[in-house]
């Protein structure tokens, strides 16, 4: 399957040129750039790792640019996305959210149903990945 | 700008003492109800009112009596206004002005003191400034164009319950207009097949699908096995896609036990989101979205029947009072126009009623039918949604004139793709996201829209067939509500 999580996922994946243009884009806004990992691509999975601290005083993309190839060297079998956020009052939210790295195979997700009371099915999805222990699921 | 209007300048003929409560029939505008000194204090609630008296009825007067009979008017003078402050409770009109290009017709500018009104109330509200005065035999037409709450007023209400910050964080979506569809035939088909529209439609792109106004609980389909089956699909296509997804449950019912059964229900099978229609009335959305801030809901609501009372300028209500009033009540999503589409919608009209929506204070913009500053003290976001004959092809259009916080619905423009239901999602979604990624690195996508849109369909095919099919669709006819006032053409030197 493809995570189509983020803001991008139906295109084909950024290159870094489409990349750069986006951070960009987020601080000629004011917004702090962020890059964050995972292994754990569970759609509520809000928390993923942070490489570093967010981003608040950048001018220029290439910034971004160099920790996100840090990043990728550490965690390139992992998804990593790039996020900015705006701390204007009335936000004080993330306002662009996409995935710049995303691991070579995707084996998706378990769909499972518990039937309950009266045709009532509670249902937990489960990334097949997160039957492993973490850092060893993808690669 | 040039507004070119023109104010009358009557002079205050208010009685006084004992004049004033001589028995017998009066004009309203003697009795207290026309002030043209009168400064409208920070904590008055104004209303803006289109008057259009009968013929010979002195405009000054139809305006007092609009002001009177939305206060504590009757038809003739009443001794027991002396055991009350009568002077606060009278609604003041303090200014009346020609319509620009309208004769006969004539704007009212009427002052509330606070104390008339209930806190957090919106059926108390609309019973004082919509409740008697419309049918008022004077006037041949009367219209609410516009209100200005104060933050004392605005603050006695909760808002939306969840608001467009919070609703994206609990999707876990951000930096695009969100996509939706609304399931077609709107009537007619099994929980089953209905089911199958919504995991189509959300496998293949959408963030939501959404129940249509009138899908309630009928013969061929009763609600249990719409939401059963609705939820089935939408927790495939989130185990498909892992995305969070969701599908407009509609609560809409005969009485609230119904509606507070359907709702609990939907939050029980884990739906993100229900919706209700405009018809059920204000105090029975306030109810639902006081339920929906207990229950972590997104609410939907549908701008079902408001086409009766705002379309025509003449008279009703403007829609952008509608939304001011759906804000304070704390709906989540409001239907607010598309512009582009098959339904109703001036796009300077329409802007104005999105910066009502969206923003925190709203400064006056005539242009933009928007007559007063309106300061929300921090009240929430309310999603604005654009649906109604809206396709892929005209993405370009729509996320210029709507921008980022909007839910997009193509429901015709998904379900009627020629290859299925998840093409039709995908190329709307592909053809999204290519254009927000182009807007974003600095490309001026009014202009180069089609061709961005173009480049994106040579590595998708769904949009490559969405493009074509629909390339020739547009609905331009002429609006009927439209604002008074027109930019002033500049003159090039």
């Amino acid at each position: 399957m493809r995570l189509t999580q983020g803001c991008f996922s139906f295109l084909p994946d950024l290159t870094d040129e489409q990349i750069r243009a986006q951070a960009q884009y987020c601080i000629d806004h004011g917004w702090a750039v962020n890059l964050e990992f995972t292994d754990d691509p569970h759609p509520r999975n809000t928390y993923w790792e942070m490489w570093g601290l967010p981003m608040f005083d950048i001018k220029d993309a290439a910034a971004v640019m160099m920790e996100l190839s840090e990043c990728r060297r550490a965690y390139g079998d992992r998804y990593i996305r790039l996020s900015g956020f705006d701390s204007t009052h009335g936000w004080e939210s993330v306002k662009l959210s996409f995935l710049v790295n995303r691991p070579t195979e995707e084996p998706g997700f378990k769909l499972i149903r518990q039937e309950a009371d009266g045709r009532n099915v509670r249902y937990t999805t489960q990334a097949y990945v997160t039957d492993k222990p973490e850092g060893q699921r993808y690669g | 700008m040039n507004t070119n209007t023109q104010t009358l300048d009557a002079k205050a003929s208010t009685l006084r003492g004992k004049e004033r409560y001589k028995s017998g029939v009066m004009e309203y505008k003697k009795m207290g109800y026309w002030e043209p000194n009168y400064e409208p204090k920070d904590t008055d609630i104004i209303a803006l009112f289109r008057v259009t008296p009968q013929d010979g009825v002195d405009p000054i007067e139809a305006a007092a009596a609009v002001a009177g009979e939305s206060s504590t008017a009757t038809w003739t003078v009443v001794w027991t206004d002396r055991l009350t402050a009568c002077e606060k409770y009278r609604g003041k009109c303090y200014r009346v002005e020609a319509v620009p290009n309208a004769p006969g017709s004539y704007f009212a500018w009427i002052a509330y003191d606070l104390d008339l009104f209930e806190p957090g109330s919106i059926a108390n509200l609309s019973a004082s400034i919509i409740g008697n005065v419309f049918g008022f035999k004077p006037l041949k037409a009367l219209r609410l164009e516009d209100m200005r709450f104060p933050v004392a007023y605005v603050k006695t209400f909760d808002g939306p319950a969840t608001g467009i910050v919070v609703e994206r964080e609990r999707l876990d979506k951000f930096g695009r207009p969100l996509l939706g569809a609304t399931v077609k035939p709107k009537l007619g088909l099994s929980g089953r097949n209905y089911g199958r529209v919504v995991y189509e439609a959300l496998k293949g792109g959408l963030d939501f699908t959404k129940d249509d106004e009138n899908i309630n609980s009928q013969p061929f389909m009763h609600w249990r096995d719409r939401f059963l089956y609705s939820m089935e699909a939408v927790n495939r296509a989130q185990a498909m896609t892992g995305e969070v997804k969701g599908t407009y449950l509609n609560v809409t019912a005969g009485t609230m036990e119904d509606m507070y059964e359907r709702a609990e229900f939907a939050s029980q099978l884990g739906s993100v989101i229900i919706m209700i229609d405009l018809v059920i009335g204000y105090t029975a959305i306030q109810s639902m979205a006081k339920w929906a801030r207990r229950n972590n809901m997104i609410l939907h609501l549908h701008r079902a029947g408001h086409g009766t009372y705002s379309r025509q300028k003449i008279h009703g209500v403007s829609f952008r009072v509608i939304a001011k009033w759906m804000r304070l009540a704390g709906v989540d999503h409001i239907h607010a126009g598309t512009v582009v589409g098959k339904l109703e919608g001036d796009p300077r009209t329409i802007r104005g009623y999105y910066d009502i929506c969206r923003e925190d204070f709203v400064p006056q913009n005539l242009e933009n039918g928007v007559f007063f500053d309106q300061p929300w003290a921090s009240l929430r976001k309310l999603m604005p949604v654009a649906s109604g004959g809206i396709h892929a092809g005209q993405m370009h259009q729509l996320l210029d004139l709507l921008g980022d916080d909007v839910v997009l619905q193509f429901g015709g423009g998904t379900i009627g793709h020629p290859t299925g239901i998840v093409a039709g999602a995908t190329a709307n979604r592909v053809a999204l996201e290519a254009m927000v990624l182009a807007r974003n690195e600095g490309r001026d996508i009014a202009r180069e829209g089609p061709e961005i849109l173009q480049t994106a369909a040579k590595t998708c095919l769904p949009l490559r067939q969405a493009l074509e099919i629909w390339k020739d669709v547009t609905f331009d006819y002429a609006s009927t509500d439209t604002p008074d006032f027109v930019p002033a053409t500049t003159v090039g030197v």
